[in-house]
């Protein structure tokens, strides 16, 4: 066999392995919100699952259909794998019913993450709207565990209501314990509520960062992500030092049948991360 | 606490504003301290006023059948109120405190009548407080999207 056909041989057995589901049971399921659940799942035959922040697996609840979810455990404990997931239709409503002893496909690692080590030396801005707090957990944890390494670390997080207010407990350690200057909106609040009304974008101005020296990580729903990304650059942020996660329909997840793509990316593998130098030009044109 | 003169041109929304100007604004000023649930301001009221907070938190308001709803709130550095520039001179929301407020307000009559004596300076104010309104406005429309609720 010539040495391009073995090359051929072992990218069609890595993308073959790539599609086969390891199974998985889930050991514990924890209720976040009225919608979403946190499942931890342990590999059968232990082999843990490395990660790294914001990437992906493709997870499925068998016979009723498999879907990417971002991992949002700790990078450090790969033996558990944890996942959050909110409840919006068919995959994901037998994700967040599935209880403790339930077997559940998974295939990944995917595609290209956070790459929070980048900033270090420098500022933090996280900026999360929704359930996009969950892939951003991951690298909120990388900081914490290495926090000396970086400068002024903010979380700017923005939900519907104060219910829909994800991982409430995590919050309170990460400003208390890890110097992380943690500032919570959300879009409606009862009278009840003490803290801010307004959109995650207003916070960005509030917080103190040197903007020459911050890298920005920013996930949550396409326009509000937009939007941030518009407010950094307004406080002097520049484009390529700001990260979003693009998390489009995807299917194969190793850059094969191009559910997936945005022109000439590939986000399953090019993303879901990619700076907004990158996405700007594609994410302010209709339908691409 | 920094004295009214001392604090306002440290302030975002008069940063950058004529050491003069800074003065007459000064003139149109006072500190007020408000308890929670006191108003500021009701909804068609005139609005004679603008506040600037100092410190707490203040909800912007309106009523439905059902009950007043939040829609915004300001927090400390946070400007609240722009009706005082812009005809009829009336409340569009209601404005309250739901903690102990410490506030500059501004009489708004009074920074008026100096806007018209200066158009320059009228200009100046009109460029901020244009810039407030367009925050609070793709604020709003952001969330007529409902983002988070919609996966859009
Ligand atoms: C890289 C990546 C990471 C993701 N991480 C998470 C995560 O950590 N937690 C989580 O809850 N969800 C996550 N999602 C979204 C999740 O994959 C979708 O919610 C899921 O595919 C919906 O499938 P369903 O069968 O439950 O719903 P369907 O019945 O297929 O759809 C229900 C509704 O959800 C909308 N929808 C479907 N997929 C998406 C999508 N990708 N983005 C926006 N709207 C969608 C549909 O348009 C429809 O309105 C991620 C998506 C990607 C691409
Ligand atoms: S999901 Fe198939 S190419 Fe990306």
């Amino acid at each position: 066999m010539s040495t391009q056909d073995e090359v051929a041989t072992e990218r069609s057995r890595t993308v073959d392995s790539a599609m086969v589901p390891r199974q998985f049971v889930v050991t514990a399921s924890r209720r976040d919100t009225r919608d979403t659940r946190t499942l931890e799942l342990r590999a059968l035959g232990d082999e843990p699952l490395a990660f790294g922040s914001g990437q992906f697996t493709m997870l499925s609840a068998f016979g009723a259909g498999e879907v990417p979810i971002s991992i949002s455990g700790d990078p450090t404990r790969p033996e558990v794998l944890q996942h959050t997931i909110r409840d919006v239709g068919g995959a994901t409503r037998a994700l967040v019913a599935a209880s403790p002893g339930t077997m559940l496909g998974v295939r990944g690692p995917f595609g290209h993450g956070w790459q929070v080590a980048d900033g270090r030396g420098s500022d933090i801005v996280f900026v999360a709207g929704g359930i996009g707090l969950a892939p951003l957990r991951p690298a909120i944890l990388e900081v914490c565990a290495d926090r000396a390494s970086y400068g002024r670390v903010s979380l700017l997080y923005g939900a519907r209501t104060p219910e829909d207010i994800l991982f409430g407990p995590d919050l309170r350690v990460w400003a208390r314990d890890h110097d992380i200057d943690v500032e919570e909106t959300v879009d409606t609040g009862p009278h009840a509520w003490r803290g801010r009304v307004g959109l995650v974008t207003q916070l960005v101005a509030r917080v103190a960062f040197d903007a020459a020296h911050t890298l920005a990580l920013v996930c949550g729903p396409e326009v509000m992500m937009r939007y941030a990304a518009q407010a950094l650059i307004h406080c002097g942020v520049t484009a390529d030092r700001i990260r979003l996660s693009m998390e489009r329909n995807m299917k194969c997840g190793v850059g094969l049948c191009g559910h997936c793509q945005l022109r000439e990316l590939f986000l399953c593998v090019d993303g879901p991360v990619l700076s907004y130098d990158r996405l700007e030009p594609l994410m302010t044109r209709a339908e691409l | 606490m920094r004295t009214i003169s001392e604090y306002l041109p440290e302030h975002p929304f008069f940063r950058g504003l004529d050491e003069r100007w800074i003065d007459l604004v000064v003139g149109c000023a006072a500190n007020t301290h408000v308890y929670p649930g006191a108003y500021l301001f009701r909804e068609g009221g005139p609005a004679d006023r603008f506040f600037v907070v100092r410190r707490g938190r203040v909800t912007i308001e309106t009523s439905t059948p059902t009950g007043s709803i939040v829609l915004d709130t300001a927090h400390e550095g946070d400007v609240v109120g722009w009706s005082w520039l812009v005809a009829p001179f009336r409340w569009t929301f209601d404005a309250r405190a739901t903690e102990e407020t410490s506030l500059v307000a501004v009489d708004g009559a009074c920074l008026r009548g100096k806007c018209e004596a200066d158009p320059e300076l009228g200009y100046a104010l009109l460029q901020r407080v244009v810039q407030t309104m367009s925050d609070r406005l793709q604020s709003a429309r952001a969330r007529l999207l409902d983002l988070y609720g919609n996966r859009s």
